[in-house]
């Protein structure tokens, strides 16, 4: 409609109005994707500190196994891995 | 393994990415009536476009979920409507940022992609709520599938009436996909495939997340011997791996 | 299958007639609605736009009042089961289910058409009853299913009564398009043309899609 008379009056909005709309959405999508790292990084760190619990779960498995059945340290040792 | 390809995906997705964006700003020219502000179209419009394919998807997942009864479709169908919901939630918000640099409000009701990505989102929104309120994980998982078939041919259905109410009324404000010239184009193509990556990634990401998770689960009932129960799982919204189809069992490994 | 649809409907409507828990209440609803609407707008009488908009925001609140309530005594009297147990096909709840809620719209519209007239709208209806009839028959086609359906998925979770409106709202959105932006032409004392063939094609889409849907999907919903 008054296409004329924007290009007109502002050919090309500069860049301190506009552009801090157009930063201003490029770092919502940034920031979104952050978010989603950072969450995932806490949900890597419980799946570590589970791991490790399971791992000492094994190992005290592992060690109460050896002592009543010292015959069968070397099946035991063999399958422990 | 969900986790297999994630990290070239990952690469493939950066690099994607960066192209993208140089060609956004260094390449793509000025455009004639919004100027600079005009490049939030390659930022907006591909999450839109991404995120409606997303619903469709899910709402497919959904159907193979019906079809083949295997939990793994549903985990599928969850993250995908879980990702689309957030790529729908930048939609929205790079729209509003739009409209305000364009129009000095930060909503506008004759703008039919905006509106009907709104009605979406509020309909998707009560995805994991619907989920949370049914205890049992199998049917959980039915109800979420039907209600993602429901969304999924809703998303088309909606965009078609949101199209037509508005269309004889304003001339739509953010500017169309059509008659693009060729830089611009190409740009656009560009980000279209960076932002399909990133949420490939994203899902993929998720799914391999979760699939670690349950398989920690599975091992820790495993090591705490044939005795113990599996631990009760309360009320949770989120698809359950952990069922006896997918307990991973030894030499196994694929999914 | 008929037969089986023509038991469980005159059950449906039975269990209603004797109870009456659905249709007054609905009804009753719609008329004061738009008692708070004349408040809320502070008119006296309303045209067009506006006329429809406030017609169809009411029978949509009022129509999702009836289908919370569709599936409830059956959730929480074993009607699913019994019906499970019958060696029938399950469609056939769907298609009785659609068809109360049909008759409760019908009934509810017979209250509130007129009583709207009676109250808020500045324009005769006289002319545009036909056209309007129509509207309303399509529209509610759609509202039966997508009723039917959501209120078969909330029954079953813990807070139906919420759940049931969140989902229904958005799902029913084109039908508020395109039953709004149809009748407000006819809602106007100078009413010159009918609805635009778009709006009703529109909601005749949108019910062609969503019962095909719901047919496809029901069954998955009842089982157990």
């Amino acid at each position: 409609m008054n296409a004329a008379l924007i290009v007109a009056e502002a050919p090309a909005l500069p860049l301190n109005t506009a552009g801090k709309y157009v930063a201003g959405a490029y770092i919502v999508v940034f920031v979104i994707v952050l978010i989603y790292v950072a969450i995932m990084g806490i949900r890597l760190s419980h799946i570590e500190r589970d791991l490790g619990e399971l791992l000492e779960i094994k190992k005290a498995a592992d060690a109460a196994e050896e002592k009543p059945l010292p015959t069968l340290a070397s099946t035991t040792g063999a399958q422990s891995t | 393994m969900y986790g297999r390809g994630l990290r070239s995906l990952s690469i493939l997705t950066v690099a994607a990415m960066a192209l993208a964006l140089s060609l956004v700003f260094f390449y793509a020219p000025l455009e004639a009536e919004q100027g600079f502000l005009q490049k939030i179209f390659y930022l907006h419009v591909p999450l839109a476009i991404i995120a409606l394919c997303g619903f469709v998807l899910g709402g497919l997942l959904a159907v193979m979920h019906l079809r083949t009864r295997d939990s793994r479709w549903d985990m599928r169908s969850y993250v995908v409507i879980h990702m689309s919901l957030i790529f729908a939630v930048g939609t929205l918000i790079t729209g509003s940022i739009w409209a305000k640099g364009s129009w000095g409000h930060w909503w506008v009701w004759n703008e039919p992609t905006l509106v009907s990505f709104l009605i979406v989102f509020l309909l998707y929104a009560t995805y994991q709520p619907l989920r949370f309120a049914i205890e049992d994980p199998e049917r959980q998982a039915r109800y979420a599938s039907v209600f993602a078939i429901t969304a999924g041919a809703f998303v088309p259905m909606n965009f078609l009436a949101v199209r037509l109410s508005s269309a004889y009324l304003h001339p739509r404000v953010l500017g169309s996909t059509s008659n693009l010239p060729g830089s611009m184009a190409l740009t656009f193509l560009v980000s279209l495939i960076a932002m399909a990556l990133l949420f490939a990634t994203m899902c993929k990401y998720e799914l391999t997340a979760k699939h670690t998770r349950a398989q920690v689960r599975a091992l820790r009932r495993l090591l705490s011997g044939e005795d113990g129960a599996p631990a009760p799982r309360g009320r949770s919204a989120v698809p359950s791996t952990s069922g006896p189809m997918t307990t991973p069992a030894a030499g196994r490994t694929s999914l | 299958m008929k037969r089986t649809v023509g038991a469980l409907l005159r059950k449906e409507l039975l269990v209603e007639l004797r109870t009456l828990e659905s249709v007054p209440g609905m009804s009753l609803f719609a008329v004061t609605t738009f008692v708070v609407f004349h408040f809320a707008l502070n008119k006296s009488s309303v045209e067009g736009d506006l006329a429809a908009g406030i017609l169809w925001v009411t029978l949509l609140f009022a129509a999702i009042l009836g289908a919370n309530r569709l599936f409830v005594a059956d959730a929480d009297q074993g009607g699913f089961d019994g019906f499970l147990l019958a060696p029938v096909d399950r469609s056939a709840m769907l298609a009785a289910k659609v068809i109360t809620m049909l008759a409760y719209l019908v009934v509810l519209e017979l209250v509130a058409v007129p009583a709207f007239a009676l109250l808020l709208l500045g324009a005769p209806l006289g002319p545009a009853l036909g056209n309007l009839v129509v509207t309303l028959a399509l529209a509610d086609i759609g509202i039966a299913v997508i009723g039917t359906l959501v209120g078969a998925m909330a029954v079953q979770t813990r807070a139906r009564d919420l759940l049931g409106p969140l989902l229904a709202l958005p799902l029913l959105v084109p039908i508020v398009i395109g039953g709004a932006r149809a009748t407000a032409p006819l809602l106007v004392a100078t009413h010159s043309s009918g609805p635009a063939a778009r709006w009703l094609l529109t909601l005749g889409l949108y019910d062609l899609v969503f019962g095909l849907i719901a047919y496809a999907l029901f069954d998955f919903l009842l089982e157990d």
